[in-house]
């Protein structure tokens, strides 16, 4: 994705069990703070369709 | 390569006479110059079509998927790495097959020499390595070399990986070429340049699908782009939606794709899709060491684990 010209850093990959509350926790914390710091996607967003 | 054809018919005459097979898939000659087009020979009198020269880039392997008959096969390397991905997915039995290899010296680029000329090119024939084209009443004699596929003058499996058959004798395989310039091209650039880089790419694509009808790998009964129920990608002209087919055909292509080409080549308005392709078979030779379709009896990376595959993208 990221060679396609996704910013670096807005693509997170994780794995986690079931178990492991905590760190499914500090990885979503740190998941939204690097997304919130990138600022809105201009990608992959779709214009509102053209009514003639 | 045109001396092959003798020898093509001979094998296809005496395999169909012996009831080895049923039919010989093959090329004949199209309508078109530089347009040879696939032949399904059942008899002698088909097998006298049958031609070999350097505009048989269609991948035949592509009619292979979930036949049942007894097949000869006319195999160049890429095609043969194709034929074993196809037994390796089970789509085909080794033993349904005579594969006649043909060791390959390249596939001549139709678009490259139609840009050269302007006018309507009548013929094009072949001598050793020239090629002669005839436009507008003129010939003009080219270096096959200057005109091969941009994917045929970086390949180093020319010589099929498996074959019952031999059209000619082995060629020499490339050694010195360098694979995947035009990827670190791409790996270079910024975020915004490649988003730029593929936008630009994509713009004259009007999802005929030609690319995924003539790939090998695309045999899905039901592909992604056709479901409705979940849509996974709308059906419109929209710069996303044809970036998402183009990229997720390639992800299911990942450890598959051989570089044969043939979407490239089946594409009418000229986008080279190859560079998504190429990416993840560059990515998969690098970080497994893998190049899809060289042997049966190799489970490809993405269907096997070992403890020390790369995993550091995961936290």
């Amino acid at each position: 994705m990221e060679h396609m010209g996704i910013a670096p850093g807005r693509l997170h990959f994780s794995w986690v069990s079931s178990a492991e509350s905590t760190k499914f926790v500090d990885v979503v914390k740190e998941v939204t703070e690097k997304v919130k710091a990138l600022g809105p996607n201009q990608q992959f967003v779709k214009t509102q369709a053209k009514v003639a | 390569m045109l001396e092959y054809r003798d020898k093509i018919i001979e094998i296809s005459e005496r395999l169909l006479k012996s009831c080895d097979v049923e039919m010989v898939i093959g090329f004949r000659k199209g309508s078109l110059p530089m347009m040879n087009e696939p032949c399904f020979a059942k008899s002698s009198a088909d097998v006298q079509q049958l031609v070999w020269d350097s505009n048989c880039g269609i991948n035949l392997a592509n009619y292979l998927p979930n036949r049942k008959e007894k097949i000869g096969i006319i195999a160049k390397g890429c095609d043969s790495r194709n034929i074993v991905t196809h037994i390796i997915e089970n789509k085909i039995k080794r033993d349904q097959l005579v594969i006649i290899g043909v060791p390959c010296q390249g596939m001549i680029d139709k678009r490259k020499i139609t840009s050269t000329f302007a006018d309507e090119i009548q013929s094009v024939e072949e001598k050793g390595d020239k090629i002669l084209v005839t436009a507008g009443g003129q010939t003009t004699e080219l270096n096959k070399l200057d005109v091969l596929q941009q994917n045929c003058s970086v390949c180093t499996h020319r010589n099929p990986v498996i074959y019952d058959e031999l059209a000619g004798d082995l060629v020499q395989e490339q050694t010195d070429v360098d694979r995947y310039a035009d990827v670190r091209a791409i790996e270079a650039m910024a975020p915004d340049e490649k988003w730029n880089y593929f936008e630009e790419l994509l713009a004259p694509c009007i999802r005929c699908y030609a690319c995924r009808n003539a790939c090998p790998l695309c045999y899905c009964p039901t592909c992604f782009v056709d479901e409705a129920k979940p849509q996974w990608v709308q059906k419109g002209q929209e710069a996303i939606d044809i970036r998402t087919f183009h990229f997720l055909r390639a992800y299911h292509c990942a450890g598959r794709c051989t570089d044969c080409g043939a979407c490239e080549r089946a594409c009418p308005v000229g986008i080279n899709m190859r560079v998504f392709t190429k990416k993840l078979e560059k990515d998969c030779y690098d970080q497994f060491g893998w190049e899809a379709g060289l042997t049966p009896d190799v489970r490809p990376p993405l269907d096997t684990y070992r403890p020390e595959d790369p995993d550091d993208f995961i936290r």
